[in-house]
């Protein structure tokens, strides 16, 4: 069963000529089966810590370990952590031009699967995925991404989690800009991978960031971790997500957000 | 959320078919029995050889003489690609592999068969995907089929050698009508010394429904290849025609210097169609020009993918009102690789319009240049042109350069012009690799995607064909 355990990580961006430390110490440990909300003030480092974990080159971790079932995720290439279980539901995807979606798809479940998936129970699967998340099949033919509204993209997002099967998914604000409807798809697409990884042996852990409890309500949190200045500030349960909504961060920075 | 989704199998073979074939390579090279005897070097009488060994009349061995006094006194360009390394005595301007043509693969010589089926063209043929197979092997189409219907409907399609046999009027008429022998120094010494090509008539009105297709072989070390193509598109008529070519591997250069005329008469459309991978130490130095009559359509589809160093700017000269020309281009440079390519399209008409969309990729030290020329003469009054050429470069070291020339002489026309460049951005890397795939992958999904403008203008076997050579160009992409 998948364990992700994070300890003391360390992570400063690089920019040009600069490298500015974000993450300052991040202790977390997610198992299978469990979902983790992260929520926090904005440029509090959650998508650093996201794209940190999946590898991204302009994020140097300074020091602490990130481990998968006990295997060092940080000297994995960015693929490799892919293959090993790890899924990034991008806050921004990025458009592709010129590769359609039902290529992409099909290489990178070839990819990570390790072998081509058979043609027919691929088009099957492809096909019955895209309809549960009301996705027009003429996604398949589009360019990846491109022209996609901000909601179709997170649909995208999550097609690509449940066709790529990870054993660690981090969904990074899936909820935002979302319709009512569209979150409540989304959201039952992720409850439905959740039963049917569960159900298959290999329990999926969920680390989902968001800035609203109305996706809690259809994703049921197991724990809810406040994440302020590059680390936890706090840990609890689905009533800490309640009182964020209510009071605001102010308890933790110290500060009210301004208006 | 009724209808099936668009992904088709068909989609899908296709995409596995590009991975099966990702391991190809070209680098073999056959036994070298008829190349191993020819002469080096050029002089008079090389090219009274090569015209007498070929049985032809006069008036073509005068031109052939005058074309190489021609190449003798004109200086090599002085833009574009550096050809100082040319060593033009060092080159074999004319080798007989076989010596009677065949109409069947089996009469074929063996390793010739072999050859051929390494590239896979009687299975294409089996399958009756193309209209008629004219494959040239060294400086001589050894191998010429058409179909009996195009036959009927008029459609010549043979070797340019037994073109001028068996059209002696047609060919005086157009022989070097496009192209003079005088136009550049490539085209003079192709014009002293060339063997082999196409040559195509459709008549009037037909339209011929599926592609016609050559293929181009050089199998001899230093062999100069100087195949002579000459279209002819008859009012009101349609052809593709399709030219690839792929060249084994040898240690010391070798020159390529075709020459492609076509006319396209009123009304009439020809789309010429060319990927060329010729090894990495080829001289690829090719005239191509149409002349496009009232109303004609003219299209070039060109991808350059091999050779040392590319020459090439296929042109359209519109000639009467409503003409139309355009050129699709994609290059690829690799490591030491110079692909200077682009387009020239006049203007001679009023109401004439063209396009030029040219795509290029460059990696590891290699360099793409896009030169083109448009020119607007006097008269040609509402005509149109849009340029765009879009650079992706693959990493820093690698170059692109773009020299658009543009020489307007009338008031009222339009005119576009985009231009832009581009490298692989960390994000679309790292987006593709975090979906499991290794960089290289990557890197050559983004490429594949860059020009799948490009790709999807192209027959399946040809879309097939270029991504299948970009990914063997971006292998080892990543160090
Ligand atoms: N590539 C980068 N270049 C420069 N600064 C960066 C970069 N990535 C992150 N940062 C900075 O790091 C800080 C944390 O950013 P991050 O995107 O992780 O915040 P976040 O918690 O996800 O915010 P939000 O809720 O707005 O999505 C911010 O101050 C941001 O400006
Ligand atoms: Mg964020």
């Amino acid at each position: 069963m998948a364990k992700l355990e994070i300890s003391d990580l360390h992570v400063s961006v690089i920019t040009d000529d600069t490298s500015k430390e974000i993450l300052r110490g991040v202790n977390l440990t997610i198992d299978a089966g469990e979902t983790h909300a992260i929520m926090g003030p904005n440029g509090s480092g959650k998508s650093t810590l996201a794209y940190s974990l999946a590898g991204h080159p302009k994020y140097r971790v300074t020091s602490g370990t990130v481990l998968l079932d006990g295997t060092d995720v940080l000297s994995m290439t960015v693929d490799q952590r892919a293959r090993a279980g790890l899924f990034l539901a991008m806050q921004y995807p990025v458009e592709i031009p010129g590769v359609t979606t039902s290529n992409f798809l099909r290489t990178a479940a070839t990819a990570v699967r390790g072998q081509a998936p058979g043609v027919r129970q691929w088009l099957k699967e492809v096909k019955d995925e895209m309809e549960s998340l009301q996705m027009d099949p003429d996604f398949a033919q589009r360019s990846v991404n491109e022209g996609f509204s901000g909601g179709e993209k997170k649909r995208h997002e999550i097609l690509q989690m449940s066709l790529l099967k990870p054993k660690i998914a981090i969904l990074d604000e899936t909820d935002s800009g979302l319709d009512i409807d569209a979150l409540r798809i989304v959201s039952e697409g992720v409850n439905r991978y959740k039963a049917d990884s569960a159900a298959a042996g290999e329990a999926v852990g969920v680390l989902l960031i968001t800035h609203y409890t109305r996706i809690l309500r259809y994703i049921q949190p197991d724990f809810v971790h406040v994440f302020v200045a590059g680390q936890v500030a706090e840990s609890g349960g689905s009533e800490l997500a309640e009182e964020l909504e209510a009071d605001g961060y102010v308890r933790f920075t110290g500060q009210a957000v301004p208006a | 959320m009724t209808a099936a989704p668009e992904l088709s199998e068909a989609r899908l073979a296709q995409a596995e078919t590009i991975d099966a074939l990702s391991t190809y390579q070209f680098g073999w090279s056959d036994s070298d029995a008829a190349g191993a005897t020819a002469k080096r070097g050029l002089d008079e009488d090389v090219v009274r050889g090569i015209s007498h060994l070929k049985d032809e009349p006069e008036w073509m061995l005068e031109r052939r003489l005058k074309a190489l006094k021609l190449f003798e006194r004109q200086p090599l360009p002085t833009w574009g690609a550096d050809l100082s390394e040319i060593d033009f005595d060092n080159i074999k301007y004319f080798v007989r592999s076989t010596e009677q043509k065949v109409t069947s693969w089996e009469d074929l010589p063996d390793d010739i068969k072999y050859t051929y089926d390494r590239i896979g063209i009687p299975e294409a043929e089996k399958q009756q995907m193309i209209a008629g197979v004219s494959a040239q092997y060294e400086s001589e189409v050894v191998y010429n089929s058409i179909r009996e219907d195009l036959a009927q409907q008029g459609v010549v399609f043979l070797d340019t050698d037994s073109g001028l046999k068996e059209y002696p009027d047609l060919f005086e008429e157009y022989f070097g009508s496009v192209i003079p022998a005088g136009d550049n120094k490539f085209s003079a010494l192709n014009t002293a010394v060339w063997s082999g090509g196409s040559f195509v008539y459709v008549p009037k009105g037909v339209h011929v429904k599926i592609p016609l297709q050559a293929y181009f072989r050089i199998n001899t070390e230093n062999m100069g290849q100087f195949e002579r193509t000459l279209i002819i598109v008859d009012e009101d008529a349609y052809v593709h025609y399709v030219e690839g070519c792929t060249a084994p591997v040898y240690r010391s250069d070798s020159l390529h210097s075709a020459v492609v005329e076509i006319i396209v008469k009123k009304g009439g459309r020809c789309r010429y169609t060319t990927i060329q991978n010729w090894s990495t130490n080829v001289y690829n130095l090719v005239t191509k020009r149409t002349k496009a009559e009232e109303g004609a359509t003219m299209e070039w589809v060109d991808g350059n993918i091999g050779a040392k160093v590319t020459m090439k700017y296929p042109s359209v000269w519109m000639m009467g009102e409503h003409a139309k020309g355009s050129v699709l281009s994609v290059a690829f440079a690799g490591k030491g690789q110079h692909q200077d390519t682009g387009s020239k399209m006049l203007h001679l008409a009023p109401h004439t319009s063209s396009e030029i969309i040219s795509k290029s990729i460059s990696r590891e030290g290699g360099r793409s240049s896009y030169r083109g020329l448009v020119q607007v003469n006097p008269g040609a009054h509402h005509s149109r042109s849009t340029v765009k050429c879009d650079a992706l470069l693959v990493d820093t070291k690698s170059r692109s350069d773009t020299y658009p020339y543009v020489d307007i002489r009338e008031d009222d026309v339009t005119m576009g012009h985009e231009a832009t460049v581009s490298k692989i951005s960390d994000d679309q890397l790292f987006y593709l690799m975090s979906r499991g795939l290794t960089e290289e992958e990557a890197m050559a999904m983004i490429v594949r995607g860059f020009i799948e403008p490009i790709a999807k203008e192209l027959p399946m076997e040809y879309a097939l064909e270029l991504n299948r050579l970009i990914e063997m160009q971006m292998e080892g992409a990543v160090g």
